[in-house]
């Protein structure tokens, strides 16, 4: 049972079919997040990443949709379920943090009327046991006279305040898996670093398995056990984040790494990736990333790139640079 | 006196009231909020002066000041000598205007969608009844794009496309000036230092003086020569990149510093600052910062700290040293 990972996504693709033919902004994607852990997934804007949690819960907008691939909740396949089933999977055992936190709150219900809504609706309790829960949630994530701010509307809390709100209604029905979309990304670095430390807190305490989608290196770093990186929606890299932030294998993440300023602190110039990400309906033949990337070879350009789980590094790459580094010493 | 930018005791006060017959039937006093409190600092020609501070720390009104986009409250700005708010000679006040240009945050909101690029580039020196033949296909080749791009519309480029032609257009009307407001906030990272690169480039081509607005210190920390640190509009600790860095004197800056994420620091345990921002309506009594302040005595609520020279730094804060 200890082994079974709390999801288990494999092969994952999600095509969208346009005018122009079918794009595919998640492409044979696949891991698993065991209790109690964090996997970052990072990532440019159009990466994927944020399409991967979506699949994963559910949320796809239409006309994107599963084609192909698994997702496995503790063992259970989710994502051909009925609508139905899907909506008592969500909030009992999936929990889901947006990136706005004023978007993701009914702005004309009390936070308490929503919290003993969504712990009502998945929970066997009475009214007077979900308001104490409800208010133990908020007491947890952090906001100070719980008992007092529960009447409170969304409105009157601050952005900080408020993400820490969506937090307590992610969790308040005690789901093994939470996935966080940018749970950060609005907020100023010290609410930032209160939030990332609540995540961890409740991670570690609870046993939950959380995605972290995230473009914030540092918050990676910081947070997460381990990291995808994904790139024109496939996985590049994979891998326990600190490995895959020192010794990157994919030359795309080493890139990224590279380019962030903190990386290249004192350098004059910072190290750039040339050119931008390709769009989803042009797509290069070959590896995604060979247009840009500095080692591309005819390889490259011809075959697209190994699957993760069949070579033998962390990365998704005809010649890892950890590999190149060995046969050149 | 070798500044080319010369901001003094600087405030800006907004009215937040609410409307005047809510005022009456609610019995609400007049409230204002006050954006920008006393701050003074001077930036040296061919430099990049950065403000960093959080949201509301008033960093965005200082930039728009700066460039005459909003009056002062109390105050002055005086570019290379010359106050636009005060300056009663127009022809002045056109050749300083002239000589700054801005930099926006969002690349997809500054840029007119109905304008092709080479009318938006062309725009600063169109207005003012320059030549513009060609002056927009020679900024666009300056700038990492290519002189076709000219006929296109804003829709046809990314993120990290656009802002170089928001830069292209700040460069028309041959700046000395750019104030940038969080210029890479919108874009991705590898885009990010593209256009960081560019600016750098561009800084030593023009010889351009920056007044860089961000709250991303690692950034910052890239781009600077000095740097003011600015909590709820008022300018907390001032100092050459190296030094503030090195030895931050404030505790605000010091729990910046502290909650930024690191990309080297794997698992590490924080304690997570304190708090929050206050109410800017309502600001704390003495040093803005005293409720979330580690150290702070009872001086410090009730006195508001001068700002004092400690070394290459300037400080405001009573038991800094």
């Amino acid at each position: 049972m200890t082994n079974t990972p709390i999801l288990s996504v494999r092969d994952l693709v999600v095509e969208i079919p346009t005018r122009h033919g079918i794009l595919r902004p998640v492409d044979q994607v696949s891991y698993d997040i065991h209790a109690g852990e964090i996997l970052g997934v990072v990532g440019e804007s159009g990466a994927g990443k944020s399409m991967t949690g979506n699949a994963v819960i559910g949320l796809l907008d239409p006309p994107a949709r599963i084609t192909s691939g698994e997702v496995l909740l503790q063992g259970e396949l989710i994502h051909n379920v009925s609508r139905d089933k899907l909506r008592r999977l969500r909030g009992r055992h999936m929990g889901m943090i947006f990136q706005d936190p004023l978007t993701s709150l009914n702005p004309l219900l009390t936070v308490g009327e929503q919290l003993t809504e969504t712990i009502s609706e998945h929970l066997d309790v009475s009214q007077a046991d979900a308001q104490k829960r409800a208010i133990a949630a908020l007491e947890e994530v952090g906001i100070p006279a719980a008992a007092q701010r529960i009447d409170s509307y969304p409105h009157e809390f601050s952005g900080g305040m408020r993400q820490r709100v969506v937090i307590a209604l992610a969790l308040c029905a005690e789901p093994e898996l939470v996935i966080a979309d940018e749970p950060t990304t609005a907020l100023d670095v010290s609410v930032q670093a209160q939030i990332v430390a609540l995540l961890k807190r409740l991670c570690r305490e609870r046993g939950v398995a959380v995605m972290l989608v995230t473009h914030d290196m540092g918050v990676i770093a910081e947070a997460a056990d381990r990291v995808a990186v994904m790139y024109a929606g496939r996985l590049a890299e994979l891998g326990p984040v600190r490995e895959v932030i020192t010794a990157a294998e994919h030359p795309y993440t080493s890139g990224l790494m590279a380019s962030t300023p903190l990386a290249s602190r004192g350098q004059k110039r910072l190290r750039q990736i040339p050119g931008s990400m390709p769009r989803l309906g042009a797509l290069p033949t070959g590896c995604a990333f060979n247009p840009r990337c500095e080692f591309a070879q005819d390889r490259c350009r011809q075959d697209p790139s190994p699957r993760l789980d069949t070579c033998d590094g962390r990365a998704a790459c005809w010649f890892p640079l950890t590999a190149k580094k060995e046969s050149v010493a | 006196m070798s500044a080319l930018i010369s901001v003094r005791n600087l405030t800006r006060v907004f009215d937040v009231s609410k409307p005047w017959l809510n005022r009456v039937i609610e019995r609400l006093p007049k409230s204002f909020l006050t954006a920008v409190s006393d701050v003074t600092f001077q930036i040296e020609e061919n430099s990049v002066y950065a403000l960093v501070g959080e949201s509301g720390s008033g960093k965005s009104t200082i930039g728009k000041i700066v460039v005459g986009l909003v009056p002062p409250s109390d105050g002055a700005v005086e570019i290379n000598g010359t106050d636009l708010a005060t300056e009663k000679d127009d022809a002045k006040i056109e050749a300083v205007r002239a000589d700054i240009q801005m930099i926006f945050q969002d690349p997809y909101a500054s840029l007119n969608p109905r304008w092709r690029v080479r009318d938006i580039i062309a725009e600063p020196v169109a207005a003012k009844g320059g030549d513009t033949s060609g002056l927009a296909e020679r900024l666009l080749e300056q700038v990492g794009l290519s002189a076709a791009d000219a006929s296109k519309y804003p829709h046809e480029f990314s993120g990290g496309q656009r802002q170089r032609i928001c830069i292209a257009r700040a460069l028309a009307s041959e700046p000395k000036i750019i104030v940038c407001d969080e210029p890479t906030s919108a874009l991705d990272v590898s885009v990010q230092s593209q256009v960081l690169n560019l600016m750098s480039d561009l800084r030593e081509e023009f010889g351009l003086t920056y007044l860089f607005i961000s709250h991303d210190l690692t950034v910052v920390q890239h781009m600077a020569d000095r740097i003011g640190v600015l909590y709820l509009g008022r300018l907390v600790e001032e100092a050459p990149r190296d030094a503030l860095f090195e030895t931050p004197k404030h505790p605000y800056t010091q729990m910046l510093f502290d909650a930024a994420p690191r990309m080297d620091a794997f698992g590490r345990e924080v304690d997570p600052p304190k708090g929050e921002i206050p109410d800017a309506i309502n600001p704390p009594t003495g040093c803005a910062f005293h409720p979330r302040c580690p150290i702070a005595t009872d001086r410090c609520s009730a006195e508001r700290p001068e700002m004092r020279q400690l070394g290459d730094t300037r400080v405001a804060c009573h038991l800094a040293e």
